[in-house]
């Protein structure tokens, strides 16, 4: 049962993540420890994506009501950017949710981006994991507004709902490349604006030319206008695909083997056998090319990645 | 690790370009700042405290009604059982109220002629007097 204290501990353990004072792991026995467990398996997670201003808070807002009303609890985690020259962030994402501060049953927080360029924050994930862990049922997921290619919410969510406005000059274009890739739901908000129609019809058109059958649905969400067939095939998508796509593994590999690999090479350049490389090029022996070579040899890879 | 920073509006008081003003001078020294607009009642302003585990809720008042929201907010964190974010204010108080509020446990309050500097200088000073230690509460957490 989610209770405030649930939200306290859980806001807690949040933060000991985000500031990188607890691994994960740590952070979720404490949760244990103080009683908190989930009542089911696991949390569906629904990430919220799409350019700055398309109405994805006051969607999230929406969604909320209609998860509540259908019994389950929410919690939302909510990504604003951060200043990549002061660091600084101002968060308010939680200004379109505040309708449902009284309700127990009703998580919202925000995290700022820090570093990470992905469009989430580089603790969204494990902040979900310890929403799911302290026992709610659906966990949405707030991106920043993002371009095309900002697309670490595949590695987070199960369904992923991509929002977009009319009228965004070519609108389809704001959304093409990387996004149209992962979408699960297209919404068209804001759709009693001029343009509403055309941009639904460009995206089921570029649909059709994919793979995949996706959902391209119109909403306001100012007014709730669609939010009940948003919510319909959001849970059509929980029953038939939730976690069984391997999308989102695939994705969290990559990544983190990306990211191992990174570290591999670093501490390569920085070792006495990376110096030794370094010294034979400052020397004329070997070539730039050669360099790479070997070190990359060094690594234990194929020389050429392709 | 940033401060991270609640400001908030309560009541009627109608206007809110002070706050954004503060809000953004906070990000630009740095700090983490969830905004969450006007008329909060002291029931969301704390929800959205504990959510946000901020280390500093700022509350800005215009209205006169500081005597009856500050002791809401405190009694609710209380109830909450949270006591490791600090509590300050700021706007239009009268003097004379300053040490009824600070007897409450309100830690610092900035008049309306504070300059943007003095904020940031006293919600770093009232953190490191006052703050929690994130470390040793996750550490003390865990055992």
């Amino acid at each position: 049962m989610i209770t405030q204290r649930v939200h306290r501990d859980l806001a807690r353990a949040i933060s000991a993540v985000e500031n990188r004072i607890v691994p994960l792991s740590a952070a979720r026995a404490t949760l244990a420890a103080q009683g908190h467990t989930p009542a089911a398996a696991r949390a569906d997670v629904v990430g919220i994506t799409g350019p700055p201003g398309a109405g994805k808070s006051t969607l999230a807002d929406r969604l909320i009501e209609g998860l509540r009303a259908a019994g389950e609890t929410v919690a939302v985690i909510a990504v604003d950017p951060s200043s990549p020259f002061t660091h600084g962030a101002v968060l308010g994402d939680r200004v379109r949710m505040q309708r449902h501060a009284g309700d127990v049953g009703v998580f919202i927080r925000s995290m700022a981006s820090r570093e990470a360029g992905g469009g989430l924050a580089p603790a969204t994930r494990d902040a979900v994991r310890l929403a799911e862990a302290a026992g709610f049922d659906v966990i949405l997921v707030e991106t920043v507004g993002v371009g095309q290619i900002e697309l670490e919410v595949v590695a987070v969510a199960d369904c992923i709902v991509v929002v977009t406005v009319p009228a965004l000059g070519d609108s389809v274009q704001t959304i093409k490349a990387g996004l149209t890739e992962i979408a699960d739901i297209f919404v068209v908000n804001m759709a009693d604006r001029p343009g509403a129609n055309r941009t639904a019809v460009e995206l089921k058109h570029m649909v059709h030319e994919g793979r995949r059958d996706i959902p391209v649905l119109q909403t306001i969400a100012q007014d709730g206008t669609g939010v009940a067939e948003l919510l319909k095939a959001i849970g059509a998508y929980r029953r038939a695909e939730a976690g069984n796509t391997g999308r989102a593994v695939r994705f969290e590999v990559m990544r983190r083997a990306r990211d191992r690999a990174a570290l591999a090479a670093a501490a390569l350049l920085d070792s006495p056998l990376g110096a030794g490389v370094f010294a034979q090029l400052s020397a004329h022996q070997i070539g730039r090319n050669d360099a790479v070579d070997t070190l990359l040899e060094m690594l234990g890879g194929p020389v050429h990645a392709h | 690790m940033p401060i991270k920073v609640l400001v908030t509006k309560p009541g009627l008081d109608g206007h809110d370009r002070g706050a954004k003003i503060v809000a953004r001078a906070l990000r630009d020294a740095g700090m983490e700042v969830v905004y969450t607009g006007l008329h909060q009642t002291p029931e969301m302003i704390v929800t959205a405290a504990v959510q946000e585990d901020v280390d500093v809720i700022g509350v800005s008042i215009l209205s006169g009604a500081h005597m009856t929201i500050f002791p809401k907010i405190m009694s609710l964190l209380r109830e909450r059982e949270v006591d490791d974010i600090v509590v300050i204010g700021g706007g239009v108080i009268q003097e004379a109220d300053v040490p009824k509020l600070q007897a409450l446990g309100v830690r610092e309050i900035f008049n309306a002629e504070a300059t943007t500097q003095q904020l940031i200088d006293g919600i770093e000073r009232v953190v490191a007097e006052f703050g929690r230690d994130r470390a040793r509460r996750a550490a003390a957490s865990s055992t």
